[in-house]
């Protein structure tokens, strides 16, 4: 049984690198600022919440599960704060979303046309 | 291959300390001659972490070999290793390079804080952080303003 | 002596991974111009080499650098490039030249001096088999705290933690005689109150949210002091942790606000009480008998016999130690604290017009 449970802990460990690679990667190939800030805040929530039941699973119930759900508490009120903050700042600064159909090499043809 | 394994962190850490210190020498800024300061400084604390791991060991924290974390340890580590390495029966890393870097980081960030103060009252009197510009605002007449 | 190889395992590839990782920062740190992009990758070469710092068993010194590297640097570097400038000058390439001849040459001999270094890991190595050895032998018996590095901070060490602490307080006071207290931020006409941002609805995520969280960074500060002395953690830490609780006031409610509360009369005072409270613990260990800072003639003799249980554990006075790390680190939390929040107040008052609620 114990083996079973740590098999799942493991592999939604393994689920929750994967999708802060993925996160990684949006942030490199999105376009704009903000669709690049929503995939490093969303994959960042979504990829710890993952990893932290995997490991809530591996440790079993004890006291070392509860601290890692009080820091999993503490991430979903951080980094979607983090992400707000960041977004709204930018907006007040001026960065204007890039809106209409969605061409992946729109910021670099607008680069060389300048 | 293994001596290569085994003096992998050095050569990084060399690396490391090197490229603070090229940042420290050409760079004209004295913000960026800060930051490349505080690369080294870091650089250095981990050469002395380095030197105090001790394989197969665990944080310098008091553990009772018997209880389930120190049973899971020793799970790895042959009888003969843990008699010879470890401490009643189990192994720990050095804690004295631990405390050495512990105060130097936070005593490091303090007088970080005094040389960029030092960069923002240049800055008041000269109105640029570049060494440049500076030496030729010595140089004329101009001189600093405060 | 058996000669040892480093094994690879599973340990070895997360710290090959994330050396090579921090490498990289510095690579890119060196190539930017933007002094902005130098001190954010700072901060994330700060993080990693806390992970990293987890792997090489060094749980207390990671948490540091998670703080103060990540934390409490990053602002004070954000708040100078505020006050100075965002980007640096283009090096001609000749200029790079004679550094780079310097740095090589500085780097070949350390390269050559590293090759006949004990390898990684080897626990019969000269750094790890005297003194290193000893306090893990002894660490509990003498001062009866689980956490050696505590142990070895605040009891074995703890002259030299008190220099250490005497610098952080004079590096403050360094500042604050360059920047000034931030009185500029007080002297301001008065900016709209707590009251007044809530009515118009600004930053009304940021100023909940922090709400919830400082209560939480506070009480966590306080953990982390008190349980120093059986996991990870300790004056240094608790301070900083401390610190950005009240910086974290300061960037979402103003300066104001946060000066209202903590007035910097009472930051540089506790500044100069924590350490005036370190060295009075060594002063009354002088007066009982006992040599500076050796906590065993922390309490009279009379005194001491009239506690419950273990006032002699072989030879060793638990109870003075046990009292003298907390004072001590308490010394230091106060310190390191209001520092922390001293430089922020000088250079964040310096910038009048750094508003919490401006554009950009």
């Amino acid at each position: 049984m114990s083996e079973v449970v740590t098999w799942i802990g493991s592999s939604l460990a393994v689920a929750g690198a994967l999708a802060a690679i993925i996160g990684s990667l949006g942030v490199i190939r999105f376009p704009d600022f903000y669709t690049r800030t929503h995939a490093a805040s969303i994959t960042d929530t979504g990829a710890a919440t993952l990893m932290i039941l995997g490991l809530i699973l591996i440790s079993g119930w004890s006291v070392l599960a509860l601290k890692l759900a009080i820091i999993w508490a503490f991430i979903m009120l951080t980094s979607p704060t983090a992400a707000h903050a960041l977004t709204n700042a930018a907006y007040g600064a001026g960065e204007r979303p890039q809106l209409g159909p969605w061409r992946l090499f729109d910021r670099d043809r607008k680069e060389a046309e300048r | 291959m293994s001596f290569l394994l085994g003096h992998f962190n050095y050569l990084i850490v060399v690396f490391l300390m090197m490229g603070g210190l090229w940042i420290t020498f050409s760079s004209r800024n004295y913000i960026k001659r800060m930051i490349g300061l505080a690369l080294f400084q870091t650089s250095v604390g981990l050469f002395y972490i380095s030197l105090g791991k001790v394989a197969g060991g665990t944080a310098a924290i008091v553990l009772d070999k018997t209880s389930k974390a120190g049973e899971a340890l020793n799970a790895h580590l042959s009888p003969d290793y843990v008699a010879r390495a470890g401490v009643d029966g189990v192994v720990y890393s050095n804690p004295l390079p631990h405390v050495l870097i512990l105060t130097a980081i936070v005593v490091g960030v303090a007088t970080l804080a005094v040389g960029l103060a030092i960069a923002v009252r240049v800055r008041e009197a000269y109105g640029t952080v570049e060494a440049g510009e500076i030496a030729e605002l010595d140089r004329t007449e101009a001189g600093p303003r405060a | 002596m058996p000669s040892f190889a480093t094994p690879l395992d599973a340990n070895t590839i997360v710290d090959i991974a994330l050396l090579a990782m921090l490498a990289v920062i510095v690579v890119a740190v060196a190539r930017t111009r933007s002094l902005l992009t130098a001190i954010i990758l700072t901060s994330v070469y700060s993080f990693i080499s806390a992970v990293w710092l987890v792997v090489m068993d060094a749980a207390d010194v990671s948490f540091t650098e998670a703080v103060v590297g990540a934390g409490v640097s990053t602002i004070i570097a954000l708040g100078a490039i505020l006050l100075t400038r965002s980007e640096c000058s283009r090096i001609p390439w000749r200029e790079t030249l004679l550094p780079l001849l310097l740095v090589t040459v500085t780097g070949g001999l350390l390269v050559y001096a590293a090759l006949d270094l004990p390898s990684l890991g080897d626990p019969s190595a000269p750094a790890n088999i005297y003194v290193g050895r000893l306090y893990l032998q002894h660490a509990e018996h003498d001062i009866g705290t689980p956490n050696i590095v505590t142990a070895v901070l605040s009891s074995y060490r703890g002259f030299d933690t008190l220099g250490e602490t005497t610098v952080i307080f004079a590096a403050g006071l360094g500042v604050a005689l360059l920047l000034g207290f931030g009185e500029r931020a007080l002297q301001d006409t008065p900016r709209p109150s707590m009251a007044k941002m809530a009515e118009s609805g600004q930053h009304v995520v940021l100023r909940v949210s922090a709400k919830m969280l400082i209560p939480m960074i506070s009480i966590y500060a306080f953990y982390v002091q008190f349980h120093g002395d059986l996991g990870p953690g300790g004056g240094f830490q608790a301070g900083v942790i401390m610190a950005v609780a009240i910086i974290l006031h300061a960037l979402v409610f103003g300066l104001q606000e946060t000066m209202e509360s903590i007035p910097p009369q009472l930051a540089r005072g506790l500044s100069a009480f924590g350490v005036l409270l370190y060295a009075g613990v060594g002063v009354v260990n002088l007066t009982n008998g006992g040599n500076f800072l050796d906590y065993d003639h922390l309490f009279p003799r009379i005194f001491e016999e009239g506690l419950p249980d273990s006032h002699l554990v072989g030879g060793h006075h638990i109870w003075g130690q046990h009292f003298g790390i907390l004072a001590i680190e308490l010394g230091v939390f106060l310190t390191v604290a209001s520092t922390m929040v001293t430089i922020f107040y000088a250079f964040a008052g310096r910038a009048p017009d750094l508003s919490p609620h401006g554009e950009g």
